[in-house]
Formats: C-alpha cells, structure tokens, sequence
C-alpha cells in the first residue's frame, strides 16, 4: 500500500516529522516497507537562468550557453537543444551529477573543442516523460536556484507499507491516518459526506437478483458534466503511487480506492443499453475487461449486466463497452458492497488482480457505502461539474449486511493475556480513538460491552480488543519474562525418532559420508524406478501443481536424488563421492505411510591413492553399502547381532551384489551395488553402491531400564583354531559361520571367515572358505580331547548345515 | 709372573679397540672366560704358599673385578652405540601423509536443529513430530484461515489428490506449508499444559533466490492455565532464545505487531544488525551507526478458535506459539550466503559448511 505525506495529510492534522510518522507505522502494525524521497533525489537539479546564448563556432546545431545558477555566473554550457535561448529558465545539473534517464555521471568535458561544464536538462533526461525535443522551460517566475522538485512538484515523500490481510480498513490511507490519530501522532480530518439533494429524476432501473453475492447497491445518475484530464495535484498524486491517469471520472474513482478503501465504478449512462442488473455469473460470460484483457466470468463471479448482456465483473473489474471516455457526459455512479468470498473465488477463478479485488475480497466497510455515494457526487461535481449539471436522488438496492458484533471485555485480560499492567481507563481510551464504542460497567475493572466501527470486520474477541490495545501502547513495553523448565533438570527433550536419527548421521558421517538435504519429490521416472511402480499409487503421490515434472512426486526412496547429486558433483570433477541423507519417504497420503529413512550413496573409489596402501584407491562395492547400513543399524540402537542377511533387496539393485538385513520378516536394511538399469535411468554413467535403512522398522530396545547384562571376566585365555571347509559356490557364507558357531554356542564365542578361494584345486562349482573360531574355555581350561571333540562337532555341522567338507 | 699392571693395561686396549659386541665378547672370553689370561692367574693361586696367596689374592680379585667392570661399561657404550645406529637407520620421512580416514559431515539445515533441541530443551520444551503431507483442516482449517479466506493465498500450497477415503476437509492433501499443522495433531494427542517445539521439511510453489519449494521451519508452542503464560513470556522466551541461537548476548530484539490467522495478538519479531564494509553483522550497532532491523520470525498468543479447534478450553487455557525459517537462521549464524545452495548436495559445500559428527551441540556447549 502506497501513499504520499501530502495525502496522508489530508486527513490527518499534524506537527509530526515524517521520520516519526514512519517509525510510528511500523510500531503499530503498519509495517514501513519502502520510503521515497523525489526531493532527496532530485536535489542537485535546481532552476538556472541562461544569459547569454551563442552559436558554436564547429557545429551548427550546438549552441554556447552562458549560465546563471544560485552558485555561480557566466557557467559555460555547451547544449544542443533548439529551445535553448537567451532569456529562459530552464533546469541545469551541475558536473558531479547523475543523470537518471542517461545513466550518466556528468563530468567537465570538451564538445567539439568547447569546454562545457554540466547541462540544461530535458523531461526525458529526467525521466519525468518521453519528451526530448528541448530542454525544460520553468516559469519566469521561479527564483534561481529553486529545486525541481518544488517547480514539478515532487516534493511529496512516498511512503509504502506492507498490509496484513486482516487490516482492510488500512487499504485506503484515511484508515492509516486513523490509526496514527489514535496512536498519537496527529488529529484525523474528518471527511464532509453531507448529502446531496437529488433534484434529478432519474429513470434508470437497478435490479439485484444476486443478494447473497451483492447485498448493497447504490447508484447516482450525474447528467452534464464534463470529463477530460483530471487536475494537475490529483494526476500526481496518481502518478507517484504507481497509478496512470485516465480521465477525471476515473480518476475520482481511483481516488476513493486509495483515498479511503472503496473502490467506485462509473458507468458512461449514454453507453447503458437499460437499466442496470446484477445476478450470479452464469460462467460462461466474456468480458471485455477495461484492463484490454477479455475474461471469461467463474460461477461464483457476481455478474454486472444491461440488456445487452454482461458490462462488468462486480467487485472485480468493469467492461469496455460502458466505460466513461472523455466525451461522456452522463454517468452512473456505482458504489456497491459486495461478499469478500465471493469475490476472492471469482478473482481466483479469473486470475484478475485489481485494486478493487483486492479491497473487496479483505472486506470494504459495510456502513460507508451511503457516504461515499455522497462524497464522490460531491467530487465529480466539483472537478467535472456546471451549473447544468444535474443529480439524482440515491437509488438503492438491498442494505448493509449486518456487522455489528459486542464484545464482552475485562481490562484485567491485559495482565492475563499480554502481561502487561494497563489502567482500564487507558485501555478504553485507546479503544475509542480507534472507533469502538463502549459501554459503561457497573464496575471499574468491568467487564465492558465493545463494539467494534464498522471498518473493523476483523475484530470478534477479547484477544483481538488486547493487541489493538498493545498495538498502539507499544510492544516494546512489555517486560520479557524468560520461560524456565519446571525443574532444574529438564525432561528429555528428543524422541526416539530424533535421537535415532541424530545417532545415524553422526554414524555415517564419521564414516566419511557427506549429509545432504535432498528434494522430498523427484521425477515420475525416478519413483517409477525405485519403488514406486504401482501407477494408481503413484498418482495419489504426483503434485496437482508442481512447479516442473522433475520434481512431481512424492520420493519413495531417497536414492535417486542422492545418484543425481553424485551425476552432479562428477561433472564438477569430483566423482569419488560419499553421501547420505536421513529424511522422509513416502508409502501413500496418510501420516503413517510417511517412514524415516537414512540413506546412502557411494560412486568411484573410497581414497585417493596412497604411498602405503596399494589397495588404498579401490573402487566402492556392495560390502562398503552393507558396512555402513550395519553402522547406521548400530547406531540407531538395532540388534544387529541378531540379523540376518539374506538375497531379496528391491530390482533397483543389482540382483546379484545385494541384500536385506532382517529380523525375521522384519526388514531393517537393503544394500548392494545399483541395478545397471535403474543407474540408466537416472543417466548415471558409473557403478555406485547405496543402501537404505528404515529407522521407523527398528524394533524399540527390550530392555526397559538403563541396565546393561552382568560380565563376566574369563580367567582362561581363549584360543583359536582355524578351518578351510569346501562348499558349493552359491553357499552363502554366513551360513557357513553361523553353522560354526552353533556347534557350542557356550564356548564358540566368535567365528569369521579370513579367506575366500576360488582356482587351482578346488573343483569349479565349489569355493574354499578358511574360518578361524575362538573358543573361550569357561570356568575350567580344556583338554586337547575336549577340544578335539569340539572341533569335529564343528566338522559335522558344517557339513550338515552347509554342506560344508573339510579341506584336507 | 706377569705384571698385574701390564696385564690390565693390555685388556683395556683390546676391550678399547673392540668395535662391536661380538668383538668385545672374545676380549671377555680371552680374559675371564675360563681358560682367560686372568681366570689363568687365578688359577695360580691354589699353588701357591699361604703367605703369597695373601697378598696375591686380593690382587688379582681386584683385578678381575676391574677387569670385568671395564668390560661390562664398554658393553652399555656399545650396546648404547647399536641402539642409536638402529633408530637412525629406522629414520621415516615423517612429512608423508597419513593413512587415509574420511571424516564426513553434518548438514547445516540438521545441526541447526540439534541447537534447537538443545537450547529449547533446556527451558523445559520437548519435540512433537507430524507429517509433510497434511490436509486442508489441519494445515489451515483448525489453524483459523477460514475457507476462501485471502490469507490462504498468502502461501503457495502445493496439492495432491483427494483421498477418498476420507471427507471434506480431510480429504483434501497437501504438503504442509508451516510446522503449524504440528500444534494442531499434537494438541488433539495431549492434555495441556503442553511445552513443546517441532521442525521439519515445509513445502511452498515457489522457486527463485530466495524461495526454495522445500524448506525448514521451526515452531514453538507453550499452553497452560489463564495467566500463566502471557506475551511477556513469549518475548522471553524469543528473546532468550535468539541470543542463544546466535551467541549475542546483547543482540537487539524487536517485536512488531503482525497478523497471522492463528496467533492474537501476533508479533513479528525482528533481529538488530548493522552495516561493516560490504556486508552486514548482527548486533547491537555501535555509537554512531544506524541501527538496522532485520525480520526473523513470526509470533503470537494463540488463538482461541484454534484451541477450540483442538479441544483445548480457551476460558482454561492460553498460550504463545513462534515459528521461524530455518534456512535464513542458519545462513544468518554460519554466514551461508545463498539459500539455494543448501538443496544442491555439492560435496565441495558440504564439506565447507558441514560439522564435524563429534561436535554435536548440547546444552553443555550451548549450541
């Protein structure tokens, strides 16, 4: 919302600078978003007399100006334009100056030899307008060394501010001077809305059938007045809050939209085929929309007719076809109310953005629709009126919906609600500056019976009545009080979702991956890939108005997003990359079909190469994806001891470098290498490896108190013995070492495998696995026949659970 | 008989010119091995007479023990000599890299949170948790944006299709716009008094410098009985909690009086800072330079409808609520300069924004 002092001032009495003004705005809810000085930026440009002006002697359409300016006399200017002549006022700017419309810094300069210090300036120069066929003539009458901005009148600070939608009232600045009264800064100037005695009789007809979406509608009938070019302080006024004037009638009822938050129309009465009618838009109507556009009205459209079908969109925009053009001469003036969510549908619909939509749809005032009527007849008779002008009397339809609401309110809600100690009188006092009415108590700290002014529609209760109160009080006057924990050691503050998370990341990036924060939506074609194959069900994930098809579903993993992050990162020239992200994928709409997931991506090698390690630079594989889904398990608190591995990861992985890590049917993890086909998909070049852990899956720990089980310390040393067993090649060896260490689940404390073999002398459909066990004696040391013995039981279950055989 | 002195001096020259332990063990052997010169004198004793015994023996004891200790000594300096040969042969360029140990890191946008849990924890809040994807009635019905109401066009949502299993306003999905539909889910689940923060992924159709379509917000939320919690409390709280988060401890705080449907009165809250060289700092502008104002977050009393709405009496019951962008947060501390940045997964950023995985904030630390 934009608006100048000078205007401002119309309807508000005061001695305030305006840098008070401003702060003030901002304090009490009129947030200051810009402030512009034309007279700031205009300064150097000041009124200069040219003395003397003769040809240059190398160019015959230069001349040599001599130029008297408040500083100096007989300033030497070179100027090119025709009008320049002895004798004139015009505008110079001295060297050192910035030109806007040239977008030049002036500098002291030599035109074909002459020396020429500064310039007479022209419109276009100044961007004032498109005029450059000469430099600026002032009147004679303006003393050297006036500034421009006062000869144009561009003196007039433009302020603008943000409006919150529920302050409608403030969409017209009589409102805003409203709110300064009450907060101090002034007297508000209250308009004359007098009425006008109608002395014509009008035939024109109104008929409102649409009441719901027009509950009020008056009109005027204004004959033999005069249009053409509105006067010279309201153009500018127009001008400097952005807006072209049109005509005087149109301006006038621009006036009123900005002036005081009601939006006019004016119908050309000549143009009118009958009477006027308002009905509920059908929705197929097209509206030749003043704007140039052409609309098609929605149904929930309020729909202006005259018996020649549809002139406006109420509340919205009115139509070519009957719009005031200079040569009007009778009008129909329209000041209507219309229902806010009507409007804000039929705006939506239609895609119209307009100064009256945007009034109408927050709530203009129910109770000033009569008063405008007479403020604006009493305008347009002022600027385009004669004494042949004639006025009807009012002709009204329908009435003002009912907006007067009472609200019980006890002063002692200050201190309850904002903490803040206020006298009730005080409270009150604010409250009437703001237009309440207030009914006396019995008792002095009530409750009082408030009604809102009818400006207000978004006052309903006590809480609403204690921040208009603060609002102009003041905020600041409120002493913070500073919330502590009920007890000196405050509850836990994480869930076990957070803490799960929390402990993964730290996990995972201490293993040397990246945490990245990815896009929850990706391409059709990713979730398609990874998951999400179902097409009815990833319609119900698709956006209705994503922002691009890159980014329309909702992920059912993260993986893809991650496989582009590392596309990304390669052509930067950093293709060994580690990431990983813990975040939300999605099942279905329904909160509990949202599931955490922390998952990871590894492409090209783990190190660079490294003087110690030849191995140091090896490529990633699937045994890094499954070390760190182990490490994220771990840390989120999984029993991973107990897990199992088994084959059946999801097709986006390759089907013979992947698995699931389980607990039974529950599936904790997958990992492996990427299918070749989905890394396709994703025009993924390289081999990556990833792995996604479903935190959400993780069953909570069993163990209820903070515990953990009783140690005992072995005296006996343990011992290990080592064995190379020959299985068949699709033997997986786990089960290999899970076998080994059921053989005595008391004294086999640990088994893994330290060779895989595959060659010379073991047959082609068999693989040698070496494992070495550790033995734990208990409470008394092992013979070598006991330990005999409990190397053949490991034997025989090899071979009975594996098939396992002894290398010999 | 040998002169005792020549004989002496004869082994200290070759226990001297012994070069290595080997050599100065055949100088041992030579001397007081069995059949060494000494041990050979010593031997001479048993024969002769009592008399010359007494005053020989002392004597070539004497010698044998000079013997033996010089040879002993010789040995320490050897052995000495070797160990030192050793360690300057064992030399490694210590210059040489290290075997190599990737450190990953930590996103900004998640240690911003864990300081969030750390200092709201400590004033006795605890995390609720909701969903991204959320419907009309949570994410704007119960939070007072009445229907067709212009403040709902304030926010870009964006949609997803209508769940038919559900009905009205429950039926119509979207992506949550603010941490706000949280409250809503987490006042239906519990009784007040409720003490709590939430954060997460929010969603807006928008894309350019400053908007991203998915960002973070936090949102804070504190009920009790009448009187109890009060907007004195709320700037407190934010007030505490600012100068917490960006370690400032005099850092200007500034609240504003706003509009948001949920909150009455609502404040937006605005953080000091002022202009050094080319950019800007936060905190109180030193004598003689402006004052500059920067919004930070949204406030408020909640409102009583929305407690109506989640079953909690306002006549009973009141309360604040805040919410705040954690991106523009982040970037504020940590002097991130562009939003977008934090989405695009540049390990080169990452590795230059990120935090160490051993330096988690905690209420020790502060943040």
């Amino acid at each position: 919302m934009k608006f100048t002092l000078s205007w401002l001032k119309d309807y508000l009495d005061t001695d305030k600078s305006l840098e008070e003004i401003c702060d003030r705005l901002t304090a009490i809810g009129l947030e200051l978003e810009g402030l512009e000085d034309p007279a700031a930026t205009f300064a150097p440009f000041k009124v200069a007399y040219v003395t003397d002006a003769k040809p240059h002697p190398d160019a015959d359409k230069l001349q040599i100006l001599s130029v008297k300016t408040a500083d100096q006399d007989g300033l030497q200017v070179v100027c090119g334009a025709p009008n320049a002549r002895k004798g004139m006022k015009g505008i110079f700017a001295p060297e050192g100056t910035y030109i806007p419309g040239l977008d030049v810094t002036l500098k002291k300069t030599k035109i074909r030899g002459v020396e020429s210090n500064g310039m007479m300036v022209s419109e276009k120069e100044m961007c004032l307008s498109d005029e450059h066929a000469g430099i600026i003539e002032v009147d004679n009458s303006f003393e050297v060394g006036t500034p421009m901005a006062d000869v144009f009148g561009l003196n007039d600070p433009i302020i603008e501010i943000g409006l919150t939608p529920n302050r409608a009232d403030c969409a017209g600045i009589y409102g805003i001077a409203r709110d300064l009264a009450a907060a101090g800064m002034g007297t508000l100037i209250k308009p004359d809305t007098k009425a006008i005695k109608g002395s014509l009789t009008s035939d024109f007809t109104l008929d409102v059938q649409d009441s719901e979406g027009c509950p009020h509608f008056i009109a005027r009938e204004i004959r033999g007045v005069k249009n053409g070019p509105s006067p010279e302080w309201l153009q500018r006024r127009l001008k400097a809050i952005g807006l072209r004037p049109i005509s005087a009638l149109v301006d006038i009822t621009n006036f009123f939209t900005h002036g005081f938050a009601r939006p006019l129309h004016v119908f050309d009465a000549d143009k009118l085929k009958g009477g006027i009618q308002v009905r509920a838009a059908k929705g197929t109507e097209k509206l030749e929309a003043l704007d140039d556009k052409t609309y098609t009205l929605s149904q929930n459209a309020v729909g202006v007719y005259d018996d020649s079908g549809i002139i406006g969109m109420g509340g919205i925009i009115g139509g070519t076809s009957t719009g005031c053009g200079d040569d009007t001469v009778n009008v129909i003036l329209e000041c209507a109310y219309f229902k806010p969510e009507r409007i804000a549908r039929a705006g939506r619909d239609t895609g119209v953005i307009s100064d009256a939509r945007y009034r109408f749809e927050r709530g203009v005032d129910p109770a000033f629709t009569a008063p405008a009527v007479e403020m604006a007849t009493r305008m347009i008779l002022e600027i385009c009126g004669n004494e042949d002008s004639k006025v009807s009397q009012i002709i009204e339809a329908g009435s003002a919906p009912e907006w007067e609401r009472t609200i019980t309110y006890k002063p002692s809600l200050m201190s309850d609600l904002i903490g803040y100690d206020m006298k009730s009188e005080e409270q009150l006092s604010i409250l009437q500056a703001l237009g309440f009415q207030i009914s006396g108590a019995m008792m002095k700290d009530g409750p009082y019976s408030i009604k809102p002014p009818s400006w207000r529609g978004d006052i309903f209760g006590p809480a609403d009545l204690t921040e208009e109160i603060i609002r102009i009080e003041g905020l600041d006057k409120i002493t913070p009080r500073s919330v502590f924990a009920a007890d000196s050691v405050p509850p836990e503050a994480e869930t076990l979702n957070l803490s799960r998370a929390r402990k993964t990341r730290s996990a995972l990036a201490v293993r040397g991956m990246h945490e990245c924060v990815t896009w929850s939506f990706l391409s059709d074609k990713a979730a398609q890939t990874f998951g999400l194959t179902d097409d009815a069900q990833r319609a119900k994930l698709t956006l209705r108005n994503a922002i691009s098809s890159e980014i329309d579903v909702m992920r059912p993993s993260i993986l893809p997003n991650l496989i582009q992050a590392a596309i990304r990162n390669g052509a930067q020239g950093y293709g060994n990359v580690a990431l990983f992200e813990v975040g939300p994928v999605f099942e279905g709409t329904n909160p509990d079909e949202q599931k955490v997931i922390a998952s990871g991506l590894r492409a090209g090698s783990n190190h660079t190469r490294h003087w110690s390690d030849a191995n140091a630079a090896r490529g990633v594989d699937v045994y890094d994806a499954k070390a760190d889904a182990l490490a994220a398990l771990e840390a989120a608190g999984a029993p991973t001891a107990n897990a199992q591995i088994s084959r059946d990861a999801p097709d986006y992985f390759h089907p013979g470098r992947s698995g699931a890590i389980r607990l039974g049917k529950n599936v904790l993890a997958y990992f492996g290498e990427l299918h070749p086909a989905a890394l396709q998909a994703m025009n993924a070049k390289t081999a990556m490896v990833g792995f996604e852990v479903f935190l959400d899956a993780i069953p909570p720990s069993r163990n209820k108190g903070t515990e953990k089980p009783y140690l005992t310390l072995e005296p006996l040393q343990p011992l290990s013995r080592d064995f190379a067993f020959l299985v068949d090649k699709d033997v997986a060896a786990d089960d290999v070492v899970r076998a080994a260490k059921a053989a005595d689940k008391k004294l086999i404390t640990d088994a893994n495998v330290f060779d895989v073999y595959v060659g010379k002398g073991v047959d082609e459909s068999q693989k040698s696995l070496a494992l070495s066990i550790t033995i734990q004696p208990k409470g008394e040391s092992l013979s070598d026949k006991d330990i005999e013995a409990l190397m053949q039981k490991v034997i025989d279950i090899v071979e009975k659970k594996a098939g396992g055989v002894l290398r010999s | 008989m040998t002169d005792l002195n020549t004989l002496k001096k004869d082994i200290a020259n070759q226990v001297a010119a012994a070069n290595d332990l080997q050599e100065l063990d055949a100088v041992r052997v030579a001397a007081i091995g069995k059949k060494g010169s000494v041990s050979a004198l010593m031997k001479t004793l048993g024969k002769m007479d009592p008399e010359e015994r007494k005053t020989q023996g002392p004597l070539l004891n004497a010698l044998k023990n000079e013997v033996a200790a010089l040879i002993d000594e010789a040995e320490d300096a050897l052995k000495a000599k070797e160990l030192e040969q050793r360690l300057a042969q064992e030399t490694v360029d210590i210059s040489l890299d290290t075997r190599p140990q990737a450190m990953g890191t930590i996103h900004p946008i998640s240690q911003t949170m864990d300081e969030l849990v750390s200092i709201f924890g400590a004033m006795g809040f605890s995390v609720a948790e909701g969903p991204d994807i959320e419907d009309d009635w949570h994410n704007f019905t119960a939070l007072n944006f009445p229907p067709g109401h212009p403040a709902r066009e304030m926010q870009d949502t964006f949609f997803l299709p209508d769940d038919e299993r559900a009905q009205g306003e429950h039926a119509k999905k979207l992506l949550r716009t603010h941490t706000s539909s949280v409250q809503i889910r987490h006042m239906q689940e519990n009784s007040a008094p409720i003490k709590t923060i939430c954060f997460g992924r929010t969603y807006r159709s928008d894309w350019d410098m400053t908007h991203t379509p998915m960002f973070h917000q936090m949102e804070c939320l504190y009920i009790d009985e009448i009187g109890k919690v009060t907007m004195a409390h709320l700037k407190g709280c934010l007030q505490d909690f600012v100068r917490a988060f960006f370690k400032i401890d005099d850092l200007p705080v500034r609240f504003r009086p706003s509009f948001f449907p949920f909150v009455e009165p609502g404040a937006e809250v605005d953080i000091g800072y002022y202009k050094q060289g080319e950019g800007i700092k936060l905190g109180k502008a030193p004598e003689g330079q402006e004052q500059k104002w920067m919004e930070i977050l949204g406030s408020g009393m909640v409102h009583p409808n929305v407690l109506k709405n989640c079953d909690i009496d306002p006549e009973k019951y009141q309360g604040f609520a805040f919410g705040m962008g954690l991106e523009r947060a982040t970037m504020l501390k940590y002097g991130i300069p562009d939003l977008r940045t934090f989405f695009d997964s540049d390990v080169r950023w990452l590795a230059h924004y990120g935090f160490t995985p051993l330096d988690r904030p905690n209420s020790a630390t502060g943040s």
